[in-house]
C-alpha cells in the first residue's frame, strides 16, 4: 500500500520502474520517487547516484528508457519542458540560470514579457514581481542588476522565477551548496511558508544536517536505484548515511578487490608499523592553509596536517566540502591566501608546477578530461605531459625515449589497447585513468596526491589502481588520497581526515574507523575539538 | 592504420574536399552565367598555370608569399589565437627587409646582407605581432580585434612613412636596395622567364619544414599544441600558457613578416606600398583549408595561388573576378563543413565507455 | 571653416557608419561576431545601384540594396548558426565574397571593371546639404530606433538575454537560433542600407567603394561598448575627425594617415581597457563546440 493511499488524494509526483542509460552509463534503473502533496520531500544520493537525472525527466529534459511518471494523478510520462513548466514544475538549478546583466524583473520575466502595444511593459513587470516578493517572503529588488545579487539572492530570483510561471511542484537541485548558514536559514523559513501555502517541494541535496532539519521524508538513492523512503521524524543521520553510502556495495566491490574487512584493518596497522616511524621526518606537510574558491569564499578554511613517508592519508567527504580547492592549491594550480606548505624540507607554497614536480610531488587530478590528459594527444604524449622537459635536449623531444617510456608504462600499467600511438580520447576511461596514474606514479616522486582515482573506473582498473597505490606505500611514498567512495578510503588509507566545510573534523588511524562513524562527521553532525 | 586515426585523418581532410567540390559547382554557375563552357574554362585555367613555364613560375611566386602568411596564421590557431594581422605584419616585414637593404652597400656580400635583411623582415613582423600578444596577456583583449585594428594602423603608418620620407619621386616605393636581393628562378632556369618566381620560395619550403618541426617534434611546440588543444591541461602539465600565447603571437607576426622579402628582395627590391595585396587575409583562407599543417599549408598555397594566377590566364572569357567569387565560397564552405564533418564522424563512433 | 558645413559634412560622412555600426551592435549583442559589415555595406551598395537602374527608380533601388545586405545577412547566420562555422573566419569570408560578387557582377552587367552608369539619387538639387535626402535621416535615426528595439521591446530583451546567457534564455523556452537568426538578418538589411546612401549619394556604384568603412562601424560597435547610442556617438566622433582632416587640408597639422588611423587606436586603448572596459556580451562568438 503506497502511502498515498492513506490520504486517498494522488500524489504530487509518482515515479516507477524509471530507466535511463546515456551511452553504456546506467543513470537510473528501476528508479521510483513518490511525492505527496504539501510535503517537503529530500532526494537524498551520493554523487552519481542518479538523483539529477531522475529530476531532468521529471522536468522534461529527457524522456526515460522505461518506466512512468505521474504528476497530480495524470500520466506524463516522456513530457516536454514546456509541458512540466504549464503543468505546474519548477525547476530551480545548482547553477543558476540568470543573466547577470539584466535585472531581477528581467530575469523572471523573460520569455514571457508583459508588453504594452510593441514595447516590453517594464513597469508592470516590476510591479508584479514586487507583490509576489511580498506574497512569499522571498526578499529581492526588482530593479536590481543580477550581477550586484549576494548568491542568496540570486536563488530567491530562480525561486521567483518559478512561482511567476506558476509552479506548484518546486525541485530544488542542491540549493545550499553555496549557501552560508543564515542563508540556509533564510531558505528554510521561504521553503515553509511556500509548503504551507500548498506547495509541493523536492529538494536535491546530499547535506545530510540540512535534510534533517527541513524535510519531512527522504528518498534514498545509490547507483541509479532507490534504496529506500524514510520519514525524517523516525529516523537517524547514521541510518540515513549508511542508506547513502550503503555497506552491501562497499562490500562487495572489497571482495572483487580481493579483500575483507579483518585483512584490511589488520593490513593497515602493519603497513604503518612496518615502513613508518614516529620520528620520520614528514615528506608533505600543510600548515594553517586557506585558499579562496571561484566565488570568493573560503573553501579551505585553516587546514593543518602532515604525511610520513610511506603513509597514505585518506581524505574522506562529500564533494564541494573544499577537497578540491585543496588539492589544487597543494599542486599548485591555485594560490594560497595564507599558511604553508612543505614538500620534505622544502617550502613549496609559492612554487609554480614545475618547480613542485622537481621538488618530488605527483597529482593524479580529479578531472581526468579536463587537467589529466589531452585528448587528442596520443598515449605516448600524454605520458610525458609535464615531463616534457625531462624528455627534451636542446629543446627537441626525444622521439625514441618517449616511446621507450610509453612502451614500459603501458606494459607496466596494462593499458588498452597497448598502442602508444592512439589518441587517448579513443581509451575507454578506466584506461585513460591508467594512463594518468602510468604518468604521475611511474616516475621518482615523494608525494601523490590522488584526487579521485577510480572515479569512472570499471572495477578491474579499479583492483590495479589500488594494488599500485598500495605498492607505492610499502616503497617509502606519501600518498594524500581524496576519494569521495567511503570504501575506497577506508580499504587504503592508514589514517583517514574528514573534510567538512573546509576544515579537517578528525583524524583518525584506520583501524578506528568505519561507515558509520565516519558517515557521522561526513555529514557534520560531529566534529572533533581542534 | 587504426579506425581512431583514420577518423583523425578523415575530420582532417573531408571539409577542403568538400569545399573544393562546392567551389567547383559554383564555377560552373558562374562561368556558364557568362556563356562559356566550364569545362573549356578550366582546361585552360590549368594550361595557363601550370601547363607553361612562366605561368607555373607565377604560381610559385605567388604560393610563396600566402605560404608565409598561411603558416603565421595556422601557427597561431595551433596555440588556440587567431592572427588576423598577417596583411600588416606582411608589410611592416617587407617595409623592414626594404630598410635595411637601403642601408647597405653592394659591397656587403649576399652571405650577410640576405640574412641581414631576412632578419629585419622577422623583426618587423614580430613587433607588430608582439603588440596584440601583449595586449592579450596582460590585458586580456581579444587578439582578433586587436590585429585588425592594428592592419589600418600599421598599414597607414607605412603609407605615411613612404609617402612623406622615403619615396621614389613620382611613385610609392622605396628606392632600390643597395644589397639583399634574392636571385630570381629565371636567372637559373631560363625556362622561367619573365616570371616573378625566386628563391624566396626555398625559404618559404624551409620555413614550413622548420615549422612542422616546432610544432610536432620540439618541446615548446609541444606545449604550444597542448595550449592550443586543453588549455587547463597544459597548465597543470606545467605550460605558462600566457608564456605561449605571448611567443605564438610574435613568432606569427614574424613569420608572417618573413613573407615580405618575396616581393622585396626576390621580386621588385624595394618596398611599395600596396605589396600586401590582400595575402595577410588568404592567409587564413590558405591555414583554413591546409587545416593548420605545415603540409597542408604549402598544398593549400599552391591552389590559391593556381586559383589567382588562373584568373588572369581566363580573362578572356570570364571576367578574373570569378576567381576571387571562388575564393570566398572555398573559405565559406571549409568553415562550414569543419564542424559538421566532426559532428557527423563522431557520431558514428562507439561512446567511450566508463 | 563653416560650422554649419562642418555639422552637414560630418553628418554625410557619418551615414553610412550609423547604419553599419546599428547593425553590428544588434547582432553582437545577440553573440553572433560580426566582422562581415564591410561586406554587407559594399553588397547593399551594388544591389541598389542595379535596381535603381534597370528599374529607374530610385526606391527600388533602395529596397534592392536591402535584398542585398539581407541575403548575405542570411549566409552569415546559416553558416555560423546552423553550421556552427567559425564567426570570425565567416566574417572575412562574406568580405571577400562580396568584393567578387559584386566586381563580377559588374563585369557582367555594366562590363567594366571600375564603376557602374550613373543613376539618380535621392537629392533633388544638387546641393551638398543633402537634408532633402530621406536616407540622411534614416540614417540619423537608425541608432535611437535600435536603442529602443534593444531596451524596450520584448525581442530586444532576448537578444541581450541570448548574447550574455543563451542556456538561461533556452532554459526559459526561448528559441535562441530565431533570435539570433533575426539579429544577423537586421544587420545584413542595415549595414547595406550604408551602403546604399553611399551609392546613391556618388550617383554611381565604384569597385570596393566601400573603401574599409565597414571596419570602422567595427571600431565603433567596440569603442562604443555595444551600445546603440554610444556606438552612434563613435561613429560622429571619427567622422567629425575625417572632415576635420579634409578641412584643414592645407594646414598639415596632422597627416591624413594619423587622422586614419584614430578610430582603430582608439578601439585597441578601449580593449586594453585603459580607459574604461570594453567587455563584450559574454555569449559573443561562442556557438562552436
Amino acid at each position: 500500500m503506497t502511502a498515498s493511499a492513506e490520504t486517498n488524494q494522488s500524489p504530487a509526483i509518482l515515479m516507477r520502474g524509471i530507466d535511463k542509460s546515456f551511452g553504456s552509463v546506467r543513470a537510473n534503473r528501476a528508479a521510483s520517487l513518490e511525492v505527496l502533496r504539501g510535503e517537503i520531500h529530500a532526494l537524498v544520493g551520493e554523487n552519481g547516484a542518479g538523483k539529477s537525472t531522475l529530476m531532468r525527466i521529471l522536468g522534461g529534459l529527457q524522456k526515460p528508457d522505461a518506466g512512468t511518471l505521474e504528476v497530480n494523478g495524470k500520466d506524463v510520462t516522456g513530457w516536454t519542458t514546456s509541458d512540466a513548466i504549464a503543468a505546474g514544475i519548477g525547476v530551480v538549478h545548482q547553477h543558476f540560470m540568470l543573466v547577470p546583466t539584466l535585472t531581477v524583473a528581467e530575469n523572471i520575466v523573460l520569455g514571457q514579457e508583459p508588453k504594452k502595444g510593441v514595447r516590453f511593459d517594464y513597469a508592470w513587470a516590476v510591479a508584479e514581481v514586487e507583490t509576489l516578493s511580498k506574497e512569499t517572503g522571498l526578499v529581492v529588488r526588482a530593479d536590481q542588476k543580477v550581477s550586484e545579487l549576494s548568491v542568496g539572492e540570486a536563488q530567491r530570483v530562480e525561486i521567483l522565477k518559478t512561482l511567476f510561471r506558476g509552479a506548484k511542484i518546486l525541485v530544488l537541485d542542491e540549493p545550499t551548496a553555496v549557501l552560508s548558514p543564515p542563508e540556509v536559514r533564510d531558505l528554510w523559513v521561504v521553503l515553509r511558508r511556500l509548503r504551507d501555502a500548498g506547495g509541493t517541494i523536492v529538494l536535491i541535496t546530499h547535506r545530510l544536517d540540512e535534510v534533517i532539519e527541513i524535510s519531512d521524508v527522504i528518498t534514498v538513492m545509490r547507483a541509479g536505484e532507490t534504496v529506500t523512503r524514510l520519514e525524517t521524524g523516525k529516523t537517524t543521520p547514521a541510518e540515513i548515511a549508511k542508506a547513502m553510502v550503503g555497506r552491501d556495495v562497499a562490500l562487495a566491490a572489497r571482495q572483487a578487490a580481493g579483500l575483507t574487512d579483518a585483512g584490511d584493518a589488520g593490513d593497515a596497522a602493519q603497513h604503518m608499523g612496518a615502513h613508518t616511524s614516529a620520528d620520520a621526518a614528514s615528506a608533505l606537510s600543510v600548515t594553517d592553509l586557506v585558499v579562496m574558491g571561484s566565488r570568493g569564499t573560503r573553501e579551505v578554511d585553516g587546514v593543518t596536517f602532515s604525511i610520513r613517508p610511506g603513509e597514505i592519508l585518506g581524505l574522506a567527504g562529500v564533494e564541494g566540502n573544499g577537497q578540491t580547492e585543496l588539492i589544487e592549491a597543494l599542486a599548485g594550480l591555485r594560490a594560497v591566501e595564507s599558511g604553508s606548505i612543505r614538500i620534505g624540507s622544502r617550502d613549496v607554497t609559492y612554487d609554480n608546477v614545475g618547480q613542485r614536480r622537481d621538488a618530488g610531488l605527483s597529482h593524479i587530478p580529479e578531472d581526468r578530461h579536463r587537467r589529466g590528459l589531452i585528448l587528442d594527444y596520443s598515449v605516448a604524449d600524454n605520458l610525458v605531459l609535464g615531463r616534457q622537459r625531462e624528455f627534451a635536449s636542446r629543446g627537441m623531444l626525444d622521439g625514441a625515449r618517449i616511446a621507450a617510456n610509453a612502451q614500459t608504462q603501458i606494459e607496466a600499467f596494462d593499458i588498452r589497447p597497448p598502442s602508444s600511438s592512439l589518441p587517448a580520447r579513443s581509451l575507454s576511461g578506466g584506461n585513460q585513468q591508467k594512463v594518468v596514474v602510468a604518468r604521475e606514479m611511474g616516475r621518482e616522486f615523494t608525494v601523490l596526491l590522488a584526487s579521485q582515482p577510480t572515479r569512472g573506473v570499471d572495477v578491474g582498473a579499479i583492483e590495479f589502481i589500488h594494488s599500485r597505490i598500495r605498492e607505492a606505500r610499502a616503497a617509502g611514498k606519501a600518498i594524500l588520497l581524496v576519494s569521495a567512495e567511503l570504501n575506497e578510503v577506508l580499504a587504503l588509507a592508514d589514517r583517514i581526515a574528514v573534510m567538512y566545510r573546509g576544515r579537517f573534523v578528525t583524524v583518525m588511524p584506520a583501524a578506528d574507523a568505519s561507515e558509520d562513524v565516519l558517515g557521522e562527521y561526513m555529514i557534520g553532525s560531529k566534529k572533533d575539538a581542534a | 592504420m587504426t579506425s581512431r586515426f583514420r577518423t583523425q585523418l578523415e575530420e582532417a581532410l573531408f571539409p577542403p574536399i568538400i569545399a573544393l567540390l562546392i567551389a567547383l559547382v559554383c564555377g560552373d554557375l558562374l562561368i556558364m552565367s557568362y556563356g562559356q563552357s566550364p569545362a573549356t574554362v578550366y582546361r585552360l585555367l590549368l594550361e595557363g598555370t601550370w601547363g607553361n613555364a612562366y605561368g607555373f613560375g607565377q604560381v610559385l611566386y605567388k604560393a610563396t608569399t600566402l605560404a608565409f602568411t598561411g603558416l603565421a596564421v595556422s601557427l597561431g590557431i595551433r596555440a588556440g589565437l587567431f592572427n588576423v594581422g598577417a596583411e600588416g605584419q606582411l608589410a611592416a616585414g617587407g617595409f623592414a627587409a626594404a630598410f635595411v637593404g637601403l642601408h647597405l652597400t653592394s659591397a656587403v656580400p649576399w652571405l650577410i646582407a640576405i640574412p641581414l635583411c631576412m632578419m629585419g623582415a622577422a623583426v618587423g613582423g614580430g613587433i607588430v605581432g608582439a603588440v596584440p600578444g601583449y595586449l592579450r596577456v596582460k590585458f586580456g583583449a581579444h587578439e582578433v580585434i586587436v590585429t585588425i585594428m592594428l592592419n589600418f594602423i600599421v598599414l597607414a603608418l607605412l603609407n605615411w612613412l613612404i609617402a612623406n620620407h622615403i619615396h621614389v619621386e613620382e611613385t610609392l616605393h622605396t628606392p632600390e636596395i643597395g644589397a639583399g636581393a634574392i636571385p630570381r628562378l629565371d636567372a637559373f632556369m631560363p625556362a622561367f622567364h619573365g616570371s616573378a618566381a625566386n628563391l624566396s620560395m626555398v625559404v618559404a619550403a624551409i620555413t614550413a619544414l622548420a615549422g612542422w618541426y616546432y610544432l610536432f617534434r620540439s618541446r615548446r611546440g609541444f606545449e604550444l599544441r597542448a595550449v592550443g588543444l586543453q588549455p587547463d591541461a597544459a597548465e597543470y602539465g606545467g605550460v605558462s600558457v600566457r608564456g605561449v600565447w605571448f611567443r605564438a603571437l610574435t613568432l606569427s607576426g614574424a613569420i608572417a613578416g618573413l613573407g615580405g622579402i618575396n616581393y622585396v628582395l626576390g621580386y621588385k627590391h624595394y618596398y611599395e606600398d600596396g605589396l600586401a595585396g590582400g595575402a595577410g587575409f588568404l592567409g587564413i583562407a590558405v591555414a583554413l583549408v591546409g587545416r593548420n599543417h605545415p603540409l597542408g599549408v604549402i598544398i593549400a598555397a599552391l591552389f590559391f595561388a593556381t586559383l589567382s594566377q588562373g584568373g588572369l590566364a581566363i580573362h578572356a572569357f570570364v571576367p578574373k573576378q570569378m576567381v576571387e567569387v571562388l575564393q570566398g565560397v572555398v573559405i565559406l564552405a571549409v568553415a562550414m563543413s569543419v564542424p559538421e564533418v566532426r559532428r557527423v564522424l563522431r557520431l558514428g563512433r562507439k561512446p567511450v565507455t566508463a | 571653416m563653416n560650422p554649419f558645413d562642418f555639422v552637414t559634412q560630418t553628418l554625410r560622412i557619418a551615414v553610412p557608419y550609423l547604419f553599419a555600426a546599428s547593425g553590428g551592435v544588434v547582432a553582437e549583442r545577440a553573440g553572433i561576431i560580426t566582422l562581415s559589415l564591410e561586406g554587407y555595406m559594399l553588397t547593399g551598395a551594388f544591389s541598389a545601384t542595379l535596381g535603381a537602374h534597370y528599374s529607374g527608380n530610385v526606391w527600388i533601388g533602395l529596397l534592392c540594396g536591402m535584398l542585398g545586405g539581407l541575403i548575405f545577412g542570411l549566409i552569415h547566420a546559416v553558416a555560423t548558426i546552423r553550421f556552427r562555422a567559425d564567426q570570425v573566419v565567416t566574417g572575412i569570408a562574406i568580405n571577400l565574397l562580396a568584393i567578387g560578387i559584386t566586381r563580377f557582377f559588374l563585369k557582367l552587367a555594366f562590363d567594366s571593371s571600375s564603376n557602374s552608369p550613373r543613376i539618380g539619387g535621392f537629392a533633388v538639387n544638387t546641393s551638398a546639404l543633402g537634408f532633402d535626402n530621406p536616407l540622411l535621416w534614416m540614417g540619423l535615426l537608425a541608432a535611437p530606433a535600435l536603442a529602443f528595439l534593444i531596451y524596450r521591446t520584448p525581442y530586444g530583451l532576448r537578444v541581450r538575454a541570448v548574447g550574455e546567457h543563451p542556456e538561461a534564455a533556452e532554459s526559459v523556452g526561448i528559441s535562441v537560433k530565431r533570435v539570433r537568426y533575426i539579429a544577423v538578418a537586421l544587420s545584413g538589411v542595415l549595414a547595406a542600407l550604408g551602403g546604399v546612401f553611399l551609392a546613391l549619394d556618388q550617383h554611381q556604384f565604384t569597385d570596393q567603394m566601400t573603401a574599409g568603412r565597414g571596419f570602422i562601424a567595427v571600431a565603433a560597435v567596440i569603442f562604443g561598448r555595444w551600445d546603440p547610442m554610444r556606438a552612434a556617438l563613435a561613429c560622429l566622433l571619427f567622422a567629425a575627425a575625417e572632415t576635420l582632416q579634409i578641412q584643414l587640408q592645407g594646414n598639415q597639422i596632422m597627416a591624413s594617415q594619423f587622422v586614419e588611423m584614430i578610430p582603430y587606436v582608439l578601439t585597441i586603448i578601449a580593449l586594453a581597457g585603459v580607459v574604461g572596459r570594453a567587455v563584450p556580451p559574454a555569449a559573443l562568438g561562442k556557438t562552436g563546440e
